[in-house]
Formats: structure tokens, C-alpha cells, sequence
């Protein structure tokens, strides 16, 4: 019964919003699936089970055999997508008897199944099938299972479903491998945790509460380092005899996304620090410019040439086999710093050290750096070990204050979820000169946070007694409430109509007092662009 | 030679004509002599002079519109009865859609047109069954009319919802259904599956769930679910117009699971749009197969199609000898659970679902 099982898995979390009904969903499909059914499935929710055998064509073929063309046609043009097509148009044949397969039965089968015979079988396991069987079934055959449970959240279910850390996990997830025997026994209580021994596993980590400016007080300098917040994306580097692996914040595997980095990485040690795209001479572009490596299986050597990726490197866990992390921050440092020396690795640098005395000097030393890539100051206690998670008082991370302009709203859109009655996206916009000697509203981005739940409710009672017109799920509102919203950056991008993207927006305040032609103009969010990043941006 | 029913049955403005009987069937606009199929408002529409129907048909027009409006001579016609208007013979046989529905089946001078109205051949504890009744012209719709709308058994969908709530006891599960005939049948469904603990109705239901049980259609435990506590509705299962489960009405509820009970939720697009997190594939419509099976067992030799996918069913007809006609009747396929989500004229254009979303369930 086990594709159908997993179909209804399937079919449940793609329609669940809400993260904590996935969990639950999950943590039953755990509870309540045999070996190794339950670890092909958590393999196939996280991307882990791979066949290449199965192209659409072979399943196109299939079905324009046992359909009427003219139909066929009405109803892909209908459906939109070909796998539901297929899966809602298969001729169901009477007198099939045999049950559906296992998901163990489809994996073993498929290895040593000949391509010619391909067609014929998995013929017959629709055949056995109903529509969400079959589309479940398609979907993994041709690697386009998209489910919105993300790696991170099947492993939260396990351990929420086994009552261990995450953390436990974590270290061992990347050296186990479908279907997962060890780690379900481990996590029964059954055998010892799974030993990844060389397998380039993610270890998780150390992560920085925000400081308030008020806790600065209280913190002693000589304690304490300074480093840049880089505005990139946090990585891990594992590299060794067992492999190499760049591992993103939340343990997914993005070393496909970043081959160049994967290749400099010929040594043995696990590295953790920032990937940005630094162009020729040095300076670090804006983070839109590394948007566009992200989340990609394979990139193209003009995507290479046009965003070249580097990490600057902030910490060293383990040298060799020797784990560095229960060390003190300043200990690991200069262990850091002579590795680096000694290495050279291509690709990578220092992140530099920031001397001061008092916490005064570092405020203006924060206060001076506007560089769109750099996002606020770390600062680490010297004698900090190196330990997962968010432990109060050995790391901070000390945010620039956000800039802030007053926007006009202008369209209004539903959430989803939780908010899914409630009109709670918000498309803003700011004056500049129409061409016709008059004042024109442009829009400049979208925010969807930062207010109370009692601002949500007066926002979305504003709009829907304002609206002036609707497109489906977007409303037009009267342009006539001034929204003070709040980023981290401004960058130029050719993107928007504006000629401007707003990194992180927020809405900070509803400013009723405001009348909107009080609102801010376009030219006073270009002054706040840094220069420098103009030419980066495009 | 009996005249063929093009002559005697035709297209105008206010609907399906009988030009001796001097009647319109489910018309759109208010005539002299309607004749109803059933109660949906799309198909009874008020300000008629007179009005032929089921008995439960004319009980339904009065709940729904007042007394007044619903034709101002009332005649009820039951199922297996025969009345000659104009020397044309009406009679009435079951379709099988919600309570009252029924096939207006004429025939003048030997010649016999059936206009099914909107039916289904699944069974239905709330309605009597559709018959197959043999004809020379059949009047069909086609609203599911493509090979990819097969309706799964509606059992196996009751059940899933019942699962869901035995996986999230804490959340209030409310399913969207249309308030006459998908409401009760629901209902119905859940009573039979063992499902003996009260059902909440938002308000816009409750009247036709009485008049239900006022016509000899047991549903149990009804309550309201405006008055209840939030935490009273913990574990319940609340049902509601589809235009109030994904707004504000459904705020009243604990962490409400949002399902819609309706045909088009076999597209996953389709549900997506209208923020559905349980799509229950519960159909009052006939689906591909049961369109093309009622087409092959009142052998008529030519089939009218009066909305939805035509071009699907009539090329599929076709291949088998059948010769089919589109009427593209105006009007219909507008109002209740037939209109697709963001509005009938869509029900082609996947490209048009992407503008289509939940606001077209709005009031």
C-alpha cells in the first residue's frame, strides 16, 4: 500500500501552509510506516532518491497510446501541467487485480529494469494506481517532486518524533544514506548512533543573538572581537578524504550551485564562513547579485564569469581530523589564520579582524560603513567555544540601524495560512514627476511584516473599505495611507520599474497622521543607493 | 415520420423553447410558462407566471426566493406523472443532482426530447436516482466534461476528512459546500460513515438543511456554528459557503483546516488558488464517464450540449456515431456549485486560472 500512502503524504503537504500541521503530518508518517518504506519516503521528500531512467517523454508516450489525441490536447491545455495530466486522463483498465507497489518495489525494481522494458512496467504500476498514486508516482519517477517540506523540516520532524536535538541529527544526516536503516534504529532506541566516520557531513552552526544598543553597556571591549556582518549567504565547508560538501545554514547541500568553490576546496578541514559574489577588485556585491547562483542544480560558465563566488571565511571547526570546536574563539582564530597561510586556498580569505578599544569607537566604526554588502558587526566573546545553535552571550550580531522612508500603499494582497483572510501584502510606492508637470505614484517593493495583529486587522479593514479595484487576488487601494517602512538596503536594480530594490522591507509604522502627498519621492530613496554598487547592480 | 425535435424545441433568449407546449425550460429570464429541472439558481430563477416542477423543486423555489416570487401559479409534477400542455406530454424522471432534480422529458407527435438538466449517476442518500430514459434527442450539460474529471468514490473523500480530523483534533475542520444539495449530501455522507457528533452550519445553511429534513431527509444534530465557543469547535466539523471559508467568517474558528468540497478540486491548480489545505473531490455533477455513459444508455442518435466542455464531449460522441450539437446556452453554470472557480466562462483557459482566485468566491 505504500505509494498510495505516500501519495496522501504527498497530497497533504503540498496543500499545508502552516509548518506545525507538516510536522504532525510528517512525525505520522514516521509513527506509522514500516522500514524501509518510511526512509524511501523521507528520501523522496528531501530530494535524496534520484532517477534518471524515467524522462517525461516516456511517460508522454505512454499515455498519447491510450488516449484520443484531440482529448489529450483539451485536457493538458486544461490541467496546464503534464505529470496531473497524465495521472488524471490514464484510462483506469478493468480486471487489474495486482496491488500497488511498494515504494521499496519501484526503487529496486527500476535498477535493474532494462531501458526497453522501462515503458512496460511502469504502464503497469499506473495501471494499479488512482490519480494521486499516479501522480505521486510521475513526479518521482521524473525528479520534479516538489513538495515545500524542505530537508531542514523532515529532519525537525524526526526529531521531534524521536525526542532527540535536531542538532544530533544534523551531524550525522549527510553520512547516512536512503533508506536510513541505521538512523531509524538509532533513533528507536534500538542501536547506537550511525558513525559517519569520513562521509562529509554537516555539522550545525554556531549562530549570533541580535544586540540591542541599550546591552552594549554591558559588555567588557577586551572580552570581545569585532568582525564585518557580511550580507551574503552563511556556508560550511567540509572537505576530506570522504568528499567535499558546501553546506548551506540550514544543512541543505548547495555544492552543485557552486562547483568553482567546490573545486579550490583541496584540503581536509571544515571551514565555516560567508559566500559572496566579489567581483575583480575585491569589493562585494550586492546580495541581488548572488540571488542569481542561488538554487540552481547546474550553473553555466557565464554564470561563473558574471558572478564569480567566494567565501570569506570566518571560523576553523576541524583541522584535519582534529575537531578545533571546543577551543576558545581567539584559539581557533590563530589556528584559523596559519591555516590559511599554510593552505592558500583559491577562492577564499580572511574575514578581517576590527580593532577598537571602546564599544564608542566601534559604534562610528559601524556607523561608517555603508556598503550595501555589509550588514552590521559580529561580535564574538574571545574565550567562546564553538557550539551549535543560539546560545545567549557568546556571539552577537549587531545589526546597522535599518533607513527608512514614508510610502504611499498602492496594492494590497492576501497571505497565506494563517492570514489567508486577511489582506496582509503590501505593495508600496513613492512620488516622482509624471512627465505631465504632475506627481506620479511608483511602486518600489512589498512588505509583509513588521506590523502588530492589531495593526493586520485596522490594515485590512482600511483596504477592504478603500479598495478602488480588484485583480484577482490583488486589490487597488486609494492611494491615501502613508506606511513608514523600514529595510537594511537600497540597491539599483534594472529589475524594477523604479530602478530600485529594497533589501528585507518592514513595515515599522501605519502613519495615519500623514497625508499621502507628505509621502517621500522616489529621488529621496535614490539618495539613500550606495554608491559603489550602481555599477554592480546591472 | 415523428418531426424532429429541432423543430418543435428551440434556442431563445429566456432558454430551451417548446414552441407547441409554449413553455421555456429553466429559463433565464422571467416568462409566461417555466418548467424547472431543480432548484439551483442558475436553473430557477424568480418572476415567473407559472411554474412546473417536482414537488421539492417548488419547496426549495419558495424557501429560496419567498412566496411571491416563485411563480405566481405553482404546479407540482412527481416523478412517473404525465401532464399534456398544448398536446405536448411532460413528465418528469429522477437526475440524481440534489433533492427534486429532474430530467423534463417531452414528446409531441411521437417524437421525444429529454432535458437532463444537471445530473450525476453516483449514488446520492439524499436524492432519488437518475433514470436513463430513451429519447430521440438527449439535452445534456458537460460542466465536467474532459477525460480528466473522474469522480472518486465520495466515501473515500468523506473518509479522508474524518482522518484529518483524527490527526489534528485540535483544529476546527470546515468544508466549503455549496448550500443546496452539496451541504446536505455531505451531511448525509458523514452520518453513514459512522460520524454521529453535531455539525456545525454557518448560517446561509441551515434553512435549506431544514427544509431537507421537512421533505424526509434525515441529517441529525445540526447546530449553528456563529454561536458556538472557539474552543467548542476544537475537533468539530463545520461546513460553510466556499465563499466564507477562506475569509473573514472563518476567524471565528480554532486553526481552522480549510477544505472545499467540489468537483474541481481534482485540478491541483485549482485548489491551490482557492487556499484549499484538504481538497475533497465531491462532485453533484456527472464526470466524464457518467456523461458519456448516460449518452450511450438513452441511445439517442443526437445529443444537445448545453454548457460547459462541449468540444470535449461532442468530439468524443462523434467517434462513436453519435452526432452532438452545442446549444452555449447563456445563463447557466453561473451561479452554484457548476461555476468554476473565478467565474464559468474560465472552465477552458488554464492560462486564465492564474487570474482567477479566490475572489470569485467572494459575494
Amino acid at each position: 500500500m505504500s505509494v498510495p500512502a505516500f501519495a496522501d503524504l504527498l497530497e497533504r503537504l503540498v496543500f499545508t501552509p502552516g509548518r506545525n500541521a507538516k510536522l504532525a503530518l510528517l512525525r505520522r508518517w514516521f509513527e506509522t510506516q514500516s522500514d524501509p518504506e518510511r526512509g524511501l519516503g523521507l528520501a523522496a521528500l528531501t530530494d535524496e532518491l534520484v532517477f534518471t531512467a524515467a524522462k517525461p517523454s516516456l511517460v508522454k508516450g505512454l499515455v498519447a497510446a491510450r488516449t484520443d489525441p484531440v482529448l489529450l490536447a483539451l485536457s493538458h491545455d486544461y490541467v496546464g501541467d503534464l505529470a496531473e495530466t497524465v495521472a488524471l486522463i490514464w484510462p483506469q483498465r478493468e480486471g487489474v487485480n495486482a496491488p500497488p507497489p511498494d515504494l521499496s518495489e519501484v526503487v529496486e525494481t527500476l535498477e535493474v529494469t532494462p531501458k526497453a522494458e522501462l515503458p512496460e512496467l511502469i504502464a503497469g504500476w499506473l495501471d494499479t494506481l488512482d490519480a494521486s498514486g499516479r501522480y505521486a508516482l510521475i513526479k518521482l519517477l521524473t525528479g520534479e517532486l516538489r513538495v515545500g517540506a524542505s530537508a531542514r523540516l523532515a529532519r525537525l520532524a524526526l526529531a521531534e518524533w524521536a525526542g532527540k536535538p535536531v542538532e544530533e541529527i544534523e551531524e550525522v544526516w549527510h553520512g547516512v544514506r536512503p533508506p536510513y536503516l541505521p538512523l531509524f534504529r538509532w533513533l528507536e532506541g534500538k542501536a547506537e548512533r550511525p558513525d559517519p566516520r569520513d562521509a562529509p557531513v554537516f555539522r550545525p552552526l554556531m549562530l549570533a543573538h541580535p544586540l540591542e544598543d541599550a546591552d552594549v553597556a554591558k559588555l567588557e571591549p577586551s572580552q570581545w572581537r569585532a568582525e564585518w556582518k557580511w550580507d551574503g549567504i552563511r556556508v560550511q565547508l567540509t572537505a576530506g578524504p570522504g568528499g567535499r560538501r558546501v553546506f548551506s545554514r540550514a544543512g541543505e547541500d548547495v555544492s552543485g550551485a557552486f562547483p568553482e568553490i567546490v573545486e579550490a576546496m583541496d584540503f581536509h578541514a571544515v571551514l565555516d564562513g560567508e559566500l559572496l559574489v566579489i567581483r575583480e577588485d575585491g569589493a562585494v556585491a550586492p546580495f541581488a547579485d548572488l540571488q542569481q547562483r542561488l538554487n540552481r542544480k547546474v550553473v553555466t560558465p557565464k554564470m561563473q564569469r558574471d558572478f564569480p563566488v567566494g567565501v570569506r571565511l570566518y571560523d576553523l571547526l576541524l583541522d584535519g581530523a582534529e575537531d578545533l570546536r571546543p577551543l576558545p574563539f581567539d584559539e581557533r582564530r590563530r589556528r584559523l589564520e596559519a591555516w590559511v597561510e599554510r593552505e592558500k586556498p583559491a577562492r577564499m580569505d580572511l574575514s578581517a579582524p576590527i580593532a577598537f578599544v571602546s564599544f564608542a569607537q566601534l559604534a562610528e566604526i559601524r556607523a561608517g560603513a555603508r556598503a550595501a554588502s555589509i550588514e552590521g558587526l559580529m561580535l564574538k566573546r574571545a574565550d567562546s567555544p564553538y557550539v551549535p545553535g543560539r546560545q545567549k552571550g557568546l556571539w552577537w550580531k549587531w545589526k546597522r540601524d535599518p533607513l527608512s522612508v514614508d510610502a504611499v500603499m498602492m496594492y494590497a494582497q492576501r497571505g497565506h495560512g494563517k492570514r489567508s483572510s486577511f489582506y496582509s501584502d503590501y505593495t508600496f510606492g513613492l512620488w516622482r514627476p509624471d512627465g505631465n508637470g504632475g506627481e506620479e505614484l511608483v511602486p518600489v517593493g512589498k512588505a509583509y511584516s513588521g506590523y502588530t495583529d492589531q495593526e493586520l486587522t485596522w490594515l485590512d479593514r482600511w483596504i477592504r473599505n478603500h479598495t478602488v479595484s480588484r485583480f484577482g487576488p490583488v486589490r487597488e487601494v486609494e492611494k491615501s495611507l502613508v506606511l513608514e517602512v523600514i529595510f537594511d538596503a537600497a540597491q539599483l536594480s534594472n529589475r524594477h520599474k523604479s530602478g530600485v530594490a529594497l533589501r528585507f522591507p518592514r513595515i515599522l509604522r501605519i502613519r495615519k497622521d500623514k497625508p499621502a502627498e507628505e509621502a517621500d519621492r522616489l529621488e529621496n530613496l535614490m539618495n539613500l543607493v550606495e554608491k559603489g554598487t550602481a555599477e554592480a547592480a546591472d | 415520420m415523428p418531426p424532429h425535435p429541432e423543430t418543435w424545441l428551440r434556442v431563445t433568449p429566456e432558454g430551451l423553447h417548446c414552441l407547441p407546449g409554449g413553455f421555456t425550460v429553466d429559463p433565464v429570464r422571467p416568462v409566461e410558462r417555466a418548467v424547472i429541472t431543480h432548484g439551483h439558481s442558475d436553473h430557477a430563477r424568480p418572476g415567473h407566471r407559472s411554474v412546473l416542477a417536482t414537488p421539492e423543486t417548488l419547496a426549495i423555489m419558495r424557501a429560496r426566493m419567498g412566496e411571491g416570487r416563485a411563480g405566481e401559479t405553482q404546479q407540482p409534477l412527481r416523478f412517473g406523472e404525465e401532464v399534456m400542455q398544448n398536446g405536448v406530454s411532460i413528465r418528469m424522471a429522477p437526475a440524481g443532482h440534489v433533492l427534486g432534480s429532474a430530467q423534463v422529458c417531452l414528446e409531441w407527435k411521437g417524437s421525444r426530447a429529454v432535458v437532463s438538466g444537471d445530473y450525476k449517476r453516483t449514488r446520492d442518500p439524499t436524492c432519488a436516482p437518475f433514470e436513463p430514459v430513451p429519447c430521440d434527442v438527449f439535452v445534456t450539460e458537460a460542466t465536467f466534461g474532459l477525460p480528466i474529471f473522474r469522480h472518486p468514490p465520495p466515501d473515500g473523500e468523506v473518509a479522508k476528512l474524518l482522518r484529518s480530523v483524527e490527526l489534528f483534533p485540535e483544529r476546527t475542520h470546515v468544508v466549503g459546500c455549496y448550500a443546496l444539495g452539496k451541504c446536505q449530501r455531505l451531511i448525509a455522507l458523514l452520518r453513514e460513515a459512522g460520524w454521529d457528533r453535531p455539525i456545525h452550519l454557518h448560517g446561509a445553511l441551515m434553512g435549506l438543511c431544514h427544509l431537507y429534513e421537512e421533505l424526509g431527509v434525515p441529517l441529525g444534530d445540526l447546530r449553528p456554528a456563529t454561536v458556538a465557543e472557539k474552543a467548542a469547535l476544537r475537533g468539530a466539523v463545520v461546513l460553510a459557503p466556499p465563499s466564507a471559508v477562506a475569509d473573514r467568517w472563518a476567524r471565528r474558528l480554532a486553526e481552522p483546516v480549510v477544505a472545499i468540497a467540489s468537483g474541481w478540486m481534482r485540478v491541483r491548480q485549482r485548489a491551490r488558488l482557492r487556499g484549499v489545505e484538504l481538497p475533497l473531490v465531491v462532485s453533484d455533477h456527472a464526470d466524464w464517464e457518467e456523461l458519456n455513459r448516460t449518452v450511450d444508455e438513452v441511445e439517442a442518435p443526437e445529443v444537445w450540449v448545453t454548457h460547459g466542455r462541449d468540444d470535449a464531449l461532442i468530439h468524443a460522441m462523434a467517434k462513436r456515431g453519435v452526432r452532438g450539437r452545442a446549444l452555449h446556452l447563456i445563463g447557466l453554470g453561473d451561479e452554484e456549485e457548476d461555476a468554476a472557480p473565478g467565474g464559468a466562462e474560465d472552465a477552458g483557459a488554464h492560462a486564465a486560472a492564474a487570474a482567477a482566485p479566490a475572489e470569485g468566491a467572494e459575494p
